[in-house]
């Protein structure tokens, strides 16, 4: 299987270490992943304030950038649910309706397309706190809600508990928003802000050391609040996780 | 018109720090014993689906409920009359008081009487109005409108209403006890379901087949205003048709268990018929809801209880407390409702929103609110309501993102490279990111330069 890997603008600017666990995860995996060079942003920021308009350029951009691939894999909950349930400022194409149907977010990607049954090379010796993110939470569903009546399942932590060591702290409020919503985070910022302070300290309350999650946008709110509140607690990306990071 | 600043008014709600833990910790109980009261039923998901069914039937077919509710309301000796809009209404109620000399209306719970702006417009016409809710009672003594749609004073501390008690009733000064203030308001309040020529009720049901309606409160005040004086109004929003009382039980069950976690209200009450003697006017509303009837992305929103599980649950909305929003509709349902009355008003209300979703999955009549609310920042945006600055930093990213070279050149590996961008769109996003949160470190590389030199192949 051909794999395009999508790296957020914010993870390739901000956070290669993900991007990288996340490339060298697939390939251990035995995917054949390529990494378009001409790839920035899948359109998210500007559809979602609204400006359908200015989004156009970005969403025709990732089209070109990843119609040649089978399956495009990326480890961000909220683009790959962009791509999928929103990718729509452009004309919609059948090239344009492949590539979003064709889009997957890592833990859905791992847990139900290529169905890893062990990491071998992973060890997290660690309390670890998991954020479910609101994307991959009541949008995405790869574990159940908190709202909903529904049995009880995870993607993610069914992924985890295949890691030698981990150990697992639930907060108060397991499935609150933190707070990031994009834009959100700059245009309002004080209720954003007060949402990750109480985010960081509900989950540092509950003994984690480590908050981890399949969205690096929400971690990194989430680590520019705990910094301030000078909270000893870290951020680390599920494909982290997964790819063996012991810390 | 100001559009409402609803980033403003959350930070000087969050300042108060004891209010603000106090409204979250609160409102988030409400959605604990929710949680715990929609999974004790099993077949709460098959109930949501019924009611959301039932109520895109109804407004599917709203003319002819309508009619057949008005036919059967008066077969049942009610009189009924339509308003157009919110003066209409307040007119009729009007009209209706001084043809029998009332002078004094006693009312229980209304949002639409709140939407109306009934209150001011009576007391303009020397009719004193008095709220028989207690949460809706303190608000009027405070002279402020409901922070919440069915707890309309929970941003208040007990201390906060002790003081207003003390100001206005006379209670006693500092004494913040709450079953003493509860028993001060009773007994500002009973002498006027005794003396008062009118009363007035809500409804949250009307039901088309018995032309009756359905009161749901946990005070009994909705009954003392309804039964006591001779002359009953009941004004309704004609979105509240069901077809059949056998649809009841669906609502029933699930109304008070989405707004308080409690299994039912402590008065469910039918109204059918005058009693001997006395008169029953229905006043059926419309104030805009035809027109949200007509409108693709937003229609849905028509099928609402009122039930304010999305508001309890939002984690902006008690954060930020209903009063930041400036609309008598707050928190989720708010923000989907309140814009299409009056767009550039309410035009930054979709933005106080993370999408989170929540909102949808607690709504007993699955209402998709967060699409909702995505789908009016697109509106917002069309009709040219973003305010400039955020218009051009978005127009800005926009650019950048579908231009490789601009997009590697703005985040060079030396950082943001400041000379291409103009200065304002950089700040625009990293002053307010900084005022609370630390800004991430630039790394020594991109993951696309990474990339490059250790699977540089292409």
């Amino acid at each position: 299987m051909r794999v395009g890997l999508f790296i957020p603008c914010y993870v390739d600017a901000f956070f290669p270490e993900v991007g990288i666990a996340t490339l060298q995860l697939l390939e251990r995996l035995g995917v054949d992943v390529t990494y378009p060079l001409d790839q920035t942003c899948c359109g998210q920021p500007m559809a979602n304030s609204g400006c359908q308009k200015d989004a156009a350029g970005a969403e025709a951009l990732f089209v070109a950038n990843f119609q040649e691939f089978e399956t495009i894999v990326t480890p961000s909950g909220s683009c790959a649910h962009h791509v999928r349930a929103h990718l729509d400022a452009i004309p919609q194409t059948r090239e344009v309706e492949r590539v979003r149907r064709s889009t997957y977010e890592l833990v859905e990607f791992l847990h139900d397309v290529v169905k890893v049954d062990a990491f071998p090379w992973a060890e997290f010796p660690h309390k670890v706190g998991l954020h479910n993110t609101c994307t991959t939470l009541r949008k995405l569903r790869t574990a159940s809600a908190s709202e909903i009546d529904e049995p009880f399942f995870s993607k993610p932590l069914d992924l985890l508990r295949k890691v030698r060591g981990i150990e697992f702290v639930t907060p108060s409020r397991p499935d609150e928003c933190c707070g990031f919503g994009g834009t959100f985070a700059v245009f309002e910022e004080p209720v954003s802000a007060k949402m990750g302070y109480d985010k960081v300290a509900d989950h540092h309350r509950a003994g984690a050391e480590y908050i981890v999650s399949a969205d690096m946008s929400c971690l990194m709110h989430q680590k520019g609040c705990a910094e301030r509140l000078g909270l000893d607690i870290r951020f680390i990306h599920i494909a982290q996780v997964l790819n063996g990071s012991r810390a | 018109m100001k559009p409402v600043d609803h980033a403003e008014a959350s930070s000087h709600f969050i300042e108060a720090k004891a209010h603000l833990e106090f409204h979250d910790r609160r409102l988030w109980d409400l959605r604990v014993k929710r949680d715990r009261e929609a999974h004790g039923i099993p077949e709460w998901e098959e109930l949501r689906n019924l009611a959301s069914a039932i109520k895109e039937h109804t407004l599917s077919h709203l003319t002819d409920y309508l009619e057949e509710f008005e036919a059967q309301a008066k077969n049942n000796g009610a009189h009924v009359h339509w308003a157009r809009d919110a003066s209409e209404h307040n007119q009729i109620v009007y009209d209706i008081l001084s043809a029998h000399g009332a002078k004094t209306l006693v009312k229980s719970k209304s949002m639409l009487t709140e939407e109306c702006d009934m209150r001011p417009f009576l007391e303009t016409r020397d009719v004193e109005v008095i709220e028989t809710d207690l949460g809706e009672r303190i608000q009027q003594l405070d002279n402020e409108p409901p922070s919440h749609i069915v707890v309309p004073a929970v941003h208040k501390l007990r201390g906060d209403v002790s003081a207003v008690f003390s100001r206005t009733i006379g209670s006693e000064p500092g004494n913040n006890d709450p079953s003493y203030l509860a028993e001060a308001m009773r007994r500002n309040t009973r002498p006027y379901f005794l003396s008062a020529e009118a009363g007035m009720t809500g409804a949250n049901f009307a039901i088309a087949e018995t032309g009756s309606f359905v009161v749901c409160t946990n005070e009994g005040n909705a009954d003392l205003s309804a039964n006591v004086p001779k002359l009953h109004i009941a004004c309704i929003g004609i979105e509240k048709i069901i077809p059949k009382i056998e649809h009841l039980g669906v609502f029933i069950r699930m109304l008070s268990r989405s707004a308080l976690g409690s299994p039912i209200t402590q008065y469910t009450s039918h109204f059918r018929a005058p009693r001997p003697g006395t008169e029953l006017h229905i006043v059926l509303v419309d104030n805009g809801r035809s027109q949200r009837l007509g409108m693709k992305d937003f229609w849905t929103s028509l099928k609402c209880i009122r039930c304010g599980a999305c508001m309890n649950t939002c984690p902006v909305y008690r954060r930020s407390g209903g009063l930041s929003y400036g609309a008598t509709y707050s928190g989720p349902i708010g923000i989907i409702i309140d814009p299409a009355f009056d767009i550039r008003k309410y035009s930054n209300l979709p933005y106080a929103s993370t999408l989170n979703g929540s909102c949808t999955d607690v709504c007993p009549v699955k209402i998709n609110i967060h699409d909702q609310i995505y789908k009016w920042r697109q509106v917002m945006a069309e009709r040219n309501q973003l305010p400039l600055v955020k218009k051009e930093a978005i127009r800005i990213i926009g650019k950048v993102m579908s231009e490789p070279r601009l997009y590697r050149a703005a985040i060079s590996a030396t950082g943001l490279a400041i000379e291409h961008l103009p200065r304002f769109a950089i700040y625009n996003w990293l002053n307010p990111w900084g005022r609370q949160r630390e800004v991430p470190e630039p790394p020594k590389q991109s993951f696309r330069s990474w990339y490059l030199e250790n699977r540089g192949r292409q």
